[in-house]
């Protein structure tokens, strides 16, 4: 059975509709990689996955694994394992990175009748799993973001990730704004995490990401719309023709193309 | 961010509104120099504290109830409200085991447990119901240090001396309207001395109980260290749920002598009045220390409750490298006004001040920061830090600074940062997203943002303050 099954979803924020029939099927251990132009609706598919308020789902339907999402809270679909690492992430003042990333997992251990994790053994495990994206034991003991360049802000989502361990990961240009060894190292921590029970959607707008990261599927998102889909050399062919090539020569050509 | 939760958990109820059945003897109602008199006698007083009281009420009758604070509330009838109320029982208490049971239970009720085995070590209680100090706890083991920690009215009995010595040094009766009034009716408060070069071997607190009905509370507060001591003091403060508005009008006065240290911490949970704005504490509070050369006098307030806070606890930094500082987390929430800060007065050289203050504002309260930083010709080299930082939930709430800076001293470096800032709805996101619930998530934000504060307080009491913003225990904070 898929992980994640999203059929015909539309999506309206603020009084404009943003998705317009959207479906993607992703199963356990499958990495899914969406390209396609600004403002064509990415994050706000991410955004609508993930329950953000403010984003009103018009039509369709989204299934994770084969239970209705859509009706849960944000905290409910984080518990049943939905994470969204972001394209920006927020900044917390005077919350410790290791205080918020404890409560989040003892929430989420709690929603699943689990026991909770005593400040001990989570300093254990949170030591553990920074090593997978080489975050320094520094960051730990700061606010949440507070001050982190951008870099560093994308990996201690990763490292979150890590931490929480989700059913579905989505990447929300996870990559955007890293150097070349930065890239290595979160590309090396996600693939640690990739699993055959861990389905992976990645938003990205660079194929060298692809290159460390390999995924199964490729997907293109234009004006609201998966246009095209294919394997990993659908990826290599748009870095090569740009997405004129898709007769979607940035928004105008990509709303063409959807509404035909 | 959807504004449900923020009223959930902004409309929980008072935990601490509970009335104590406990027969008191009750003044009624009614203010004059007769009045005053019959208090004073039943107090046993001396001489000059009685002269002391009428030449307050004497010059509280030529003033005016101050109105330039950002907060409005009906007149107060001061003929109507009863100015002395004590639980009736033996005046004297040898032990604990004299005090009305069902005193005792209510402390405990309050999760402060008087008996002494069963406290938390190192803290020293003086238990203030209505206007009398029932109980202090580790008397002995203070003693054995020199350090007195008793009811305000024992020490008129025993320390009168002292008391002759301080008392209105710092505040004087004739400093403002609510001051005159506290000087001239009092009932009792708290009073403690360290002698020279002693470090107070506990943190000392006081908790202070309004029971009775149409009474106001009008407590004093003294605290004297000589030379080179130290002392950490806790304040905490509740009353029952009523319908009608009791006032509060406490005085507290801090004497730092050469060197000394006087951490002061309270945090204020009077009744706040209800949803609409019915009943709650009218707190007008005047608290002031003097530090005297290289002395320290630190303010760290949690307020919360009260329908109105009005309330400026200030250093007068008399002595060369004297330091005052003022860390304060002022909550208001439904119809609650507060109008808090703090004075610091810079007249030694090399003095030095921080204010930080944290307001939060929620439903239609209002919160007012009013601060004044003077730095006098003789402060050479002084210095102030100012930080004022407002939260808002919701869009119904205010949030006001009014700094005064006052510099006559050119050498003087005076800095004032000030923000607000909503609670943001992608802060609220992302902690969900994380599997954070929406009301924890919101008591996480809250806490960060007070974080520098509660670093201040004493551990107990920083716990307690973020249960009282309603909030799960951020670990990190000490
Ligand atoms: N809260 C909002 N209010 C108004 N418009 C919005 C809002 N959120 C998204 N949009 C609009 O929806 C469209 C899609 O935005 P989205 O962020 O999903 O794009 P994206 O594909 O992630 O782009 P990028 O590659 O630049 O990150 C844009 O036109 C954007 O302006
Ligand atoms: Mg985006």
């Amino acid at each position: 059975m898929a992980l994640l099954t999203v059929r015909n979803l539309h999506a309206r924020v603020a009084g404009k509709d943003i998705l317009k029939g959207i479906d993607l099927e992703v199963a356990p251990g499958e990495v899914h990689a969406i390209m396609g132009p600004n403002g064509s609706g990415k994050s706000t598919l991410a955004s609508v996955l993930a329950g953000r308020d403010g984003y009103e789902v018009t039509q369709g339907e989204v299934l994770f694994d084969g239970k209705p999402l859509l009706e849960l809270s944000p905290e409910a679909r984080a518990a049943a394992g939905v994470f969204l690492a972001f394209q920006y992430p927020v900044e917390i003042p005077g919350v410790g990175n290791i205080h918020f990333l404890r409560t989040a997992l003892n929430a989420q251990r709690r929603a699943k009748g689990l026991e909770e994790l005593d400040a001990m053994d989570f300093l254990q495990l949170a030591k553990e799993k920074s090593k997978l994206v080489q975050l320094d034991a520094a960051f730990m003991n700061r606010s949440v973001n507070e001050g982190f360049s951008g870099g560093e802000k994308k990996r201690n989502e990763i490292f979150q990730m890590a931490v929480l361990e989700p059913r579905l990961a989505i990447l929300d240009e996870t990559d955007s704004g890293l150097d070349i060894d930065a890239l290595r190292t979160v590309a090396g921590g996600v693939n640690a995490l990739r699993s055959p029970e861990r389905g992976m959607v990645l938003i990205t707008h660079y194929q060298r990401l692809l290159d460390y990261i390999v995924p199964d599927k490729v997907h293109v998102i234009a004006a609201g719309r998966i246009v095209r889909s294919g394997g990993r050399e659908l990826a290599l062919e748009l870095e090569e023709k740009g997405y004129g090539w898709l007769g979607l020569d940035g928004g105008k050509k990509a709303t063409a193309e959807a509404r035909r | 961010m959807s504004t449900e939760t923020l009223q959930e958990l902004t409309r929980r109820p008072y935990a601490a509104g509970f009335v104590t059945q406990v027969e008191s003897d009750t003044f009624p109602p009614g203010l004059d120099e007769d009045v005053i008199r019959r208090l004073s006698a039943k107090k046993g007083e001396p001489e000059f504290l009685l002269d002391w009281r009428l030449k307050a009420f004497r010059h509280w009758k030529t003033m005016r109830e101050p109105t330039w604070q950002a907060v409005t509330y009906a007149p107060i009838d001061y003929q109507a409200i009863s100015y002395y109320s004590a639980p009736k029982q033996k005046p004297v208490k040898a032990s604990l085991d004299e005090v009305d049971p069902e005193i005792l239970r209510t402390y405990e009720k309050l999760g402060i447990p008087l008996h002494e085995q069963k406290l938390l070590q190192n803290v020293a209680v003086d238990a203030v119901f209505d206007s009398v100090s029932v109980a202090t706890t580790f008397k002995d083991k203070l003693a054995k240090a020199g350090v007195i920690f008793c009811s305000f009215s024992e020490a008129v009995r025993e320390h009168p001396e002292l008391v002759k010595k301080y008392l209105g040094t710092v505040v004087p009766y004739s400093d403002n309207y609510f001051a005159a009034l506290n000087s001239a009716v009092f009932s009792d408060g708290s009073f403690v001395y360290i002698p020279k070069g002693v470090r107070c071997p506990m943190e000392l607190s006081t908790y202070f109980r309004i029971n009775a009905a149409e009474t106001g509370q009008f407590e004093r507060t003294l605290i004297v260290a000589e030379e080179g001591s130290y002392v950490s003091y806790l304040e905490g403060c509740t009353a029952p749920q009523r319908d009608t508005n009791q006032l509060h009008a406490a005085v507290v006065e801090l004497v730092a002598l050469d060197n000394a240290t006087i951490k002061y911490s309270t945090v204020q949970n009077w009744y706040p009045g209800d949803a609409e704005g019915r009943g709650g504490i009218y707190n007008f509070v005047t608290k002031r220390g003097i530090a005297h050369r290289a002395a320290k006098i630190s303010w760290t307030q949690v307020e919360t409750g009260s329908a109105i806070t009005w309330k400026y606890p200030s250093v007068i930094l008399k002595g060369d490298d004297s330091v005052g500082e003022f860390y304060s987390v002022a909550l208001t929430n439904h119809m609650q006004q507060a109008d808090t800060g703090t004075k610091m007065v810079h007249i030694g050289k090399n003095s030095r001040s921080t204010i930080v203050s944290k307001g939060i504002s929620a439903g239609r309260g209002q919160n007012t920061y009013r601060g004044l930083v003077k730095v006098l010709k003789s402060a050479e080299n002084a210095r102030n830090y100012t930080q004022c930082d407002s939260l808002l939930l919701g869009d119904k709430c205010g949030a006001h600074t009014v700094p005064y800076i006052e510099v006559k001293n050119a050498s003087a470096q005076v800095e004032h940062e000030a923000s607000t800032s909503k609670i943001g709805e992608d802060q609220l996101f992302y902690c969900r997203q994380r599997g954070i619930s929406q009301e924890d998530a919101v008591s996480m934000i809250v806490n960060g943002f007070c974080r520098q504060v509660f670093k201040e307080l004493p551990m107990e009491f920083a716990v307690e303050a973020q249960k009282l913003l309603g909030v799960s225990l951020e670990g990190s904070v000490g």
